[in-house]
């Protein structure tokens, strides 16, 4: 219930705010937020599990962030940035859609 | 799609740690009331660390979602990638290439259409004006302009055609460009023939006072006529009187029909 709250909050922060990117952090935003999408559903996979644990919650989120951030920040400096950028997000893409099927799995029995 | 459940734990969080207790109930007891009902108990709002790291959480992930999408509907090129924005300038220079050479292409093209326009309007200008000089010369058009009138007097009747024709002779030295005489137009075919008295031009009989209407110099035409010796002198001899008076809008309105011509055919012009 917080969580979805949390959620509600951080979207009317942001339509309020309305901040701007900085430039050096624009290439690895969308990275980061597919990222924490990934860590997200990660989290209501292994709350249905049953083996939710909070510390492990925040350290796969934050660390996906940033590993998905450098790896992007690390091709942009190879000179494969946006090959690099699409190889994560659909790493992501496919572990998100697994953990979705998990959830589906739990919730329908189906 | 990969459907891992159960097989192997791939996000880090579905991983087992060390400090979290291993639930105590046997997997069957577990398996039933889990799903909706664990879902339920997570929503039920608690004041529980997990649940407030959550909340920060999401609502990290939310601004950063909204913050992006405004981001990505905004954005133009300054988040593209070094070699994109070279691979758009290169096809936005060669477009531009394109079309400036389409333009000069086309304003080549219309300036060949003005030029072929402006100098097809001056053949026809020119043609009009050569058309305009050919009337007046063939007395086929009437003509107005600066001149001389003429009014000979004959009371006797004693000018001859031949003192005519003089007049005229002199007219045309004296560089008269249009010649009306009586209510007839006077050009290269016309002809004086009769008696004194009874002068014919071109078949038709004139009576006295011969007026002429002439467009041409006046000062050269006057001149020229009175002249010791001249025209008007010939006038006199044959006992007639005449004066010259220089107006300045001479009206020529008698035109003359020329035939058509019978044997002469234009010549081919030749090509250079």
């Amino acid at each position: 219930m917080i969580a979805i709250l949390g959620l509600a909050i951080g979207v009317v922060v942001g339509l309020l705010v309305q901040p701007t990117v900085p430039v050096e952090l624009q290439p690895y935003l969308p990275i980061a937020v597919v990222a924490a999408l990934d860590a997200l559903f990660g989290g209501l996979r292994a709350l249905l599990d049953g083996i939710f644990n909070d510390r492990v919650f925040l350290t796969s989120f934050l660390s996906n962030v940033v590993v998905a951030a450098f790896i992007v920040f690390l091709g942009d400096q190879l000179g494969v940035g946006t090959q690099l950028s699409t190889a994560v997000v659909v790493v992501l893409g496919i572990r998100i859609f697994s953990n979705a099927a998990s959830i589906r799995r739990h919730l329908f029995r189906a | 799609m990969t459907d891992d459940e159960g097989v192997q734990p791939v996000a880090g969080e579905s991983r087992v740690t060390p400090d979290q207790p291993v639930p105590p109930a046997p997997a069957a007891a577990r398996a039933k009331p889990t799903g909706w009902a664990a879902l339920a108990s997570a929503l039920h709002p608690r004041a529980t660390r997990a649940q407030v790291l959550a909340g920060i959480l999401c609502a990290a992930l939310g601004f950063a979602v909204v913050v992006q999408m405004r981001q990505a509907s905004d954005s133009s090129l300054s988040d593209l990638r070094t070699d994109e924005l070279v691979r758009l300038l290169d096809e936005t220079s060669t477009r531009a290439d394109q079309l400036s050479r389409q333009a000069s292409d086309l304003q080549a093209e219309k300036a060949q259409l003005e030029s072929g326009s402006s100098s097809r309007q001056a053949a026809i200008d020119a043609a009009r004006r050569n058309a305009a000089m050919q009337g007046i010369l063939s007395g086929r058009l009437p003509a107005v302009g600066s001149g001389v009138r003429i009014s000979l007097q004959d009371p006797n009747g004693t000018i001859r055609p031949v003192t005519m024709l003089n007049m005229l002779e002199e007219l045309r030295n004296a560089g008269a460009e249009a010649i009306q005489l009586g209510d007839q137009r006077v050009t290269a075919s016309s002809a004086f023939t009769g008696a004194p008295g009874a002068v014919k031009l071109d078949g038709v009989t004139l009576t006295a006072p011969y007026v002429w209407l002439v467009i041409g110099d006046p000062d050269t035409i006057q001149t020229a006529l009175e002249i010791p010796g001249g025209a008007l002198a010939y006038v006199r001899n044959d006992g007639g009187t005449g004066d010259v008076a220089k107006v300045q809008h001479v009206e020529i309105d008698a035109l003359r029909t020329l035939p058509e011509p019978k044997y002469a055919r234009l010549a081919p012009v030749p090509t250079s």
